[in-house]
């Protein structure tokens, strides 16, 4: 202490000492040129405003010790009331009376005398997933097995262009660029948290947990969720990986099937395994056709995106999305300007279309199930009144409140037209379709000349250098895109992109299930494509959130064309609509999760698979359990514990307590059945497609 | 107003300054307004008292201010910095470095050939909590065991007791799960910058290897081997795996690289994998030639280690004995009502695993009273490269002979005794006297406290004990521990192996009691340090009574001064890795398995090679490129290139068959054991 002390007098004093020692010599100075004027008032005034001014010079050494100093002693200050703040809080105990946690669900239902019997499966989504390096450029040559994607993200901002090069995917093949092996983060730490303290599968592991799962019988399927899912097989083997794992789990626990719980993209990937495993091998895992119905009891589908998301069409076409063009309504320029050279869409886009996954969760199902410019399944759906409708469901009988709903939407004049995905201009997504012009493919002539790059912008490459000006024009003349136009607009705009991922996508309904086309592997991911395995005994269950605006189509315009902008065509952000409150910032919304439409997440289970039908030949049991979004009543509990939203219902108290009972051993029926708040049913109904 | 306060100021400032030049007018003003000042400095003091306290409280936030700023300072330069600065500054200062491993190889073009299996060893693996008493609670899925062990000092009796086992059944308590984390993290890092196998999976990775071919079998090391099948069926899972990656691999078969401890899990699980379906894994009698190309043993304790039995006995390796030896007391001392020794005792002994350290093969592997394998071992000898030939008899005579056959002796004297001057009187039946440790011992229990006064005085008046006499000594000291034990272990050496008895699995991981698969195209690969001093025997001594304590203790006082230095702070030392000595690590593939002899029926051929060990020549080198350590030896560069050579496709005639640098041929040789 005492030797701190002598630090800080040296540090503090001596420049006090120094300055009096100057300020002696200038009265020195002073007494010896001025020695008469002392008593005089105004000489003294002036000789010491002199006098100041000379000081102040002096003393600017001084005050910059001290300002130092007390940046120092303001640090530390804040140090140490940190420090104490953070010790008080981890002496605090965990149970204090004001802060009760509500008891996990887990623990609810061990008491209720659950435990672990089935053996259970995760299947994460798209993003959620955990990348690491095991093999990279010189830029990131230290960085083996850490996590570029997921985890703190900090690389990105340390060496930008290294991470964006490093996550890319080869442009030809879809697989690794020679050089770089990035690869998917295995076991349960691949998907429990994506970034730190923001959960994904975490709070249903513990919960499980809690009923008595552990590493033995829980297996994260993690894979590569860049990759086109058979490519993950073709590169990293992960189905075969997910094959042995199930065997091996339901050998390992006594012979009990498994219940997987895939969410988001998850879902589709599991579609496509259990079309895989029964196929014969090169193509397939070579299982043969009752290892479904031997090794699986339940197929748990969170925010399942069986038919795609809108929001994958915006990321393709200009690596936007609701967020995105939010912030560029709010602070225009930021994003689209030259702004450091930085060009952030432009290289988003480069990247994300070198993943084919996306392509994956483009709609499917054409203008049958997402409507044509005229019609749409959700077209009463009204946004404003929305959760009033709710609350109408729960205390109504079913007829008062489609009266009620009819009323409504007779009350406006339009009905929004959901199924132009993509206008050009707010007047294109309200005219009736016999204004519009009229619309063909063909039209579409690429200009061989590639005038719209220039070298000057940077080396920033999306296919839109490609296309000429007039193209482009000639994309937004055609102001309305449904989503069969949708795909051949696609295909236009990434020619390079479309043509790899649709070797392993595949987004139309099929006539003939029957037909050889369908046994290759582009199609198991399609549900209207593909027959679900002969199992009878399985269960497939719909779990999603509801009441949350979703994206459903787009307003688009052309971007004004700066020197360096690359990609034409953004979202329309200035387009508010006064119809029913369901367009807001160029994006018409619709009921859902936030991410995928009640229609993608809840039609096969409503009506596509729902008894025996061609899709479902040997009529697998379906139940929907839709989840009413609440959110968090108080910054205490965090994301909400009865959240609808995409990826926060995995902290949703109810579905997790579905989850666990499901896992326990209960059927469908003893959950008793659906659970529905939205016009699920109604659409399904719309929807005219041959079963 | 404000030029008044400027005029008052710089005057009050002025005339604190003593002038020399000024005249007696102004002196006498000087005078006055010197009282005033004097009167104002009082004043002044009087404020200044109250900002002392205050300025001490400030400087020292200053000071912490200071020491922050600095620290961030210096972290995000320490970011800032190129990642290959700290090389470059060692290769300024002990020149250029050679490539890794990885490195080298990559540009001679090997490429990832046949998956590989790692086997961690004990300790080394990480254990994460899957349910806990309330204590833990918020530890759910972290680290109890591995990482940064931050657990063990803010709770470390709930550490302690989610830790151990049952003491019945050597499985979970009620109410406690702990389970061993999977996957490359399991291991890789023991805890943050300390490595275990992450060097070897950073280089094979340079030649390809990632996720999908390479797997980390870990378990729970606590456990005994039989167990981590019951419980968390570990056993069926390196099956599967190895069966997937063979599968996905185009039927290359699998490399299997264990380590330390894992070597015994790994012998007893190609028993087990073949072994017919209740007990074993149901693979058939081909399953190990079908699927497993080669097994490289590292640092394997085959025979056991002498370090177990101090373990066992006074939960004190020589470490421990010389913390004790340097600072008397704290150890053993009731300070705080820790009692630390005591604790992890009662943590060690339920562990069942340990166990399996125990040495094997009795008085024949481990010499008896008088004789043992390795007596005429000299330290000081500079070794070269032999092949077990050529023989010095000229220093071997002029050596004191060390009884390395007694494995813990009372007092030094008894040490070096011949065997006829030891009067041993036998402990076996000696009554277990009453309680020595009434209650007041609080809730650490250790079965010394049924022993009684008898018992321990009977133990220490036997004088001298064989590697077959500590059996006997363990069963009697730990009774309970012991019968738990023996029904997973066994410790002698089969003279029939055809008995059915044999099929049990307590001998599937004894490498004298059982058969290795019948897969001749099989290598196996024993690759070791040597050049560490490795504790061999110990000399023990009788604690001094106390309350709660454990009765006997490693007598550090024990030592020699002759420039062999053999016995040094009560422990014998011989050549080895610092854990595990080179009869241990080495006999196996020296002699018991070499050929075709009644252990390896179908002639596998086996491989010896050794590490010499080197420190680390600078600081920078960190545990160094060519270290010998138990450990360590997993960064050696010498036996990376090995393994990523076998990995490659290479046999072992091929890296140039034994690399031996010790004596353990003629070591071998001594051992009378019919093949």
């Amino acid at each position: 202490m005492a030797h701190i002390l002598r630090f800080r007098k040296l540090c503090f004093l001596e420049p006090v000492k120094y300055s009096s020692c100057d300020k002696a010599k200038a009265v020195e100075k002073k007494s010896v040129e001025t020695p008469k004027v002392e008593n005089e008032d105004q000489g003294a005034v002036s000789a010491l405003l002199e006098e100041n001014t000379k000081r102040k010079k002096q003393k600017k050494q001084p005050k910059e010790w001290r300002c130092i100093d007390s940046c120092c002693w303001i640090v530390g200050y804040m140090c140490t009331t940190w420090w104490l703040l953070l010790f008080l809080f981890h002496c605090l105990p965990g149970n204090l009376p004001g802060l009760k946690v509500p008891e996990p669900p887990g623990a609810r239902l061990k008491r209720e005398g659950l435990t672990a019997l089935h053996p259970v499966v995760l299947v994460p989504g798209i993003v959620t997933g955990g990348l690491e390096l095991w093999e990279g450029k010189p830029c990131y040559e230290d960085l083996f097995r850490r996590r570029l994607w997921g985890g703190s993200f900090t690389e990105i901002f340390k060496r930008p262009m290294c991470w964006l090069e490093h996550l890319s995917l080869d442009n030809e093949t879809g697989l690794d660029p020679p050089g770089i092996r990035v690869r998917a983060v295995p076991g349960l730490v691949a998907a429990d948290y994506f970034a730190p303290g923001y959960f994904v599968w975490a709070i249903l592991i513990e919960n499980l947990a809690r009923i008595g799962y552990e590493g033995k019988n829980m297996y994260m399927a993690a894979y590569d969720w860049r990759l086109s899912f058979q490519n993950t097989e073709i590169r990293d083997q992960t189905l075969s990986r997910l094959k042995s794992k199930i065997e091996l789990m339901y050998v390992t626990n006594g012979n009990k099937k498994v219940v997987v719980v895939p969410h988001s993209m998850g879902v589709i990937y599991f579609l496509h395994f259990l079309k895989w495993v029964e196929s014969p091998p090169p193509m397939g895992g070579g299982g043969g056709p009752g290892w479904c119905a031997k090794h699986i009891k339940a197929i748990m589908n969170i925010g399942p995106a069986f038919l795609g998301v809108p929001k994958a069409v915006s990321n393709i076409l200009s690596a936007e999305s609701k967020d995105v063009a939010f912030i560029r309504a709010m602070a225009p320029g930021l994003l689209d300007s030259d702004f450091l050279g930085l060009q952030t869409l432009e290289h988003v886009m480069r990247v994300s279309r070198t993943w084919d996954s996306i392509v994956s969760l483009i709609p499917k199902g054409g203008e049958t199930i997402w409507g044509n410019l005229d019609w749409s399944p959700e077209e009463g759906h009204v946004c404003d009144s929305a959760k009033k409708m709710y609350q109408q469901h729960l205390h109504n009988n079913r007829k008062n409140e489609y009266n009620s709903k009819g009323g409504t939407s007779f009350r406006v004049q339009e009905l929004t037209k959901y199924g132009r995905m993509i206008s050009f201009g707010k007047a294109a997504s309200d005219l009736p379709s016999s204004q519009l012009p009229v619309f063909g493919s063909e039209e579409f002539v690429r200009g061989n000349s590639s005038p719209n790059s220039n070298s000057s912008c940077g080396d920033v490459w999306t296919e839109y250098n490609e296309m000429t000006q007039e193209s482009i024009k000639k994309i937004a003349e055609n102001k309305a895109y449904t989503v069969r136009t949708l795909l051949d607009l696609l295909r236009f705009i990434a020619p390079k992109m479309m043509k790899r991922a649709e070797a392993h996508f595949s987004h139309g309904i099929s006539d003939d299930l029957d037909d050889p086309k369908y046994s290759h592997y582009k199609y198991w991911s399609n549900p209207l494509e593909t027959k679900l395995p002969d199992a009878p005994d399985m269960e497939i269950y719909c779990l999603y959130g509801v009441g949350i605006p979703t994206e459903r189509s787009y307003v688009y315009k052309l971007s004004a064309s700066g020197r360096c902008k690359t990609i034409p065509l953004q979202i329309d952000s200035s387009a508010d609509g006064s119809d029913n409150g369901c367009l807001k910032g160029g994006v018409y919304f619709a009921d859902g999760d936030e991410s995928v439409p009640v229609l993608s997440a809840g039609f096969m289970c409503a009506k596509g698979w729902k008894g025996k039908t061609r899709f479902n030949p040997s009529g697998i049991a379906t139940y929907i359990r839709e989840y009413m979004h609440k959110p968090p009543t108080s910054l205490l509990e965090g994301r909400g514990l009865e959240s609808g939203a995409h990826v926060d219902i995995m902290g949703n108290v109810a579905l997790i307590e579905d989850v666990l009972r499901v896992a326990a051993g209960a059927s469908g029926a003893e959950l008793l059945g659906d659970r529905i708040y939205s016009d699920i049913r109604k659409m399904s109904e719309k929807i005219n497609i041959r079963l | 107003m404000s030029l008044l306060r400027r005029r008052k100021v710089p005057e009050n400032e002025i005339t604190q300054v003593p002038d020399p030049n000024s005249d007696g007018n102004e002196k006498e003003k000087e005078k006055e307004k010197g009282k005033n000042i004097i009167d104002k400095k009082k004043e002044i003091r009087k404020s200044q008292k109250q900002q002392t306290n205050w300025n001490c409280v400030d400087s020292c936030c200053w000071f912490i201010g200071c020491i922050c700023v600095v620290w961030w300072v210096l972290l995000f330069l320490y970011n800032m910095m190129p990642y290959s600065f700290p090389q470059y500054v060692a290769e300024v200062i002990t020149g250029p470095m050679p490539d890794p491993p990885g490195v080298k190889l990559q540009k001679e073009g090997l490429k990832a050939k046949h998956p590989v299996v790692f086997v961690p060893g004990i300790v080394t693996g990480g254990l994460e909590l899957w349910e806990g008493h309330q204590c833990a609670d918020g530890l759910f899925r972290k680290r109890l065991w591995g990482g940064t062990f931050g657990e063990v000092y803010k709770r470390p009796l709930c550490w302690v007791e989610h830790m151990s086992l049952d003491n019945e059944t050597g499985l979970d308590p009620p109410g406690i799960r702990v389970r061993p984390v999977t996957g490359l993290v399991a291991a890789d890092y023991f805890a943050p910058g300390y490595f275990v196998w992450a060097v070897l999976i950073a280089n094979l990775a340079r030649i390809g290897y990632e996720e999908k071919t390479m797997y980390m079998a870990s378990y729970d090391w606590r456990l005994s081997f039989q167990n981590t099948e019951v419980r968390d069926q570990s056993l069926s899972r390196i099956k599967s795996n190895i069966e997937l990656m063979v599968a996905t691999n185009g039927g290359n078969k699998a490399i299997i690289i264990p380590h330390s401890m894992g070597v015994l899990y790994f012998l007893h699980f190609m028993k087990w994998v073949e072994a017919p379906a209740p007990m074993g894994g149901g693979g058939g009698p081909d399953w190990c030639a079908k699927h497993i190309k080669t097994v490289v043993n590292i640092g394997g304790p085959f025979l056991g280690v002498p370090k177990a039995i101090s373990g066992l006995f006074s939960a004190e390796a020589r470490d421990i004995a010389v913390a004790r030896a340097i600072a008397p007391g704290v150890l053993d001392k009731d300070l705080f009502h820790i009692q630390t020794l005591q604790h992890i005792m009662k943590m060690t002994r339920t562990w069942d695993s340990t166990m399996s350290m125990i040495p094997k093969g009795g008085d024949t592997i481990w010499g008896g009273l008088d004789w043992a394998p390795e007596e005429s071992y000299v330290p000081s000898k500079r070794r070269q490269r032999n092949n077990g030939t050529n023989e010095d008899e000229n220093t071997e005579s002029k050596v004191k002979r060390i009884n390395y056959g007694r494995m813990i002796s009372f007092g030094k004297d008894v040490a070096e005794a011949h065997s006829s001057e030891i009067e041993r009187i036998d402990f076996r039946d000696a009554v277990k006297g009453s309680n020595v440790a009434n209650h007041t011992c609080r809730d650490v229990w250790t079965e010394y406290h049924d022993m009684g006064f008898g018992g321990i005085k009977a133990v220490a008046e036997y004088k001298a004990y064989t590697a077959g006499d500590i059996l006997d000594l363990l069963q009697f000291v730990a009774p309970k521990m012991m019968k738990r034990g023996s029904a997973h272990f066994s410790y002698g050496i089969a003279d029939n192996l055809e008995d059915p008895k044999y099929q049990h699995y307590k001998y599937w991981s004894n490498p004298l009691e059982t058969k290795l698969p019948n897969a001749p195209e099989m290598e196996i690969f024993s690759m070791y340090g040597v050049g560490i001093p490795t504790e061999r025997a110990y000399v023990y001594r009788l604690t001094p009574a106390a309350d709660c304590y454990i009765p006997f203790q490693i007598d550090t006082s024990a030592g020699e001064n002759d420039e062999d230095r053999c016995l040094k702070d009560g422990v014998f030392t011989i050549e080895g890795d610092e854990t595990v000595p080179v009869l241990s690590a080495g006999f196996m593939s020296a002699k018991g398995w070499r050929g075709k002899t009644r252990f390896n029926p179908s002639g596998i051929p086996t491989y010896i090679r050794e590490y010499e060990h080197a420190p680390p020549s600078s600081l920078l080198e960190g545990r160094g490129t060519q270290s010998g350590a138990h450990v360590d030896i997993m960064g050696n560069f010498a036996l990376i290139e090995d393994i990523m050579r076998i990995a490659a496709g290479a046999k072992g005639e091929e890296l140039g068959g034994d690399l031996v640098y010790s004596d353990i041929f003629k070591w071998s040789e001594k051992i009378k054991l019919p093949l």
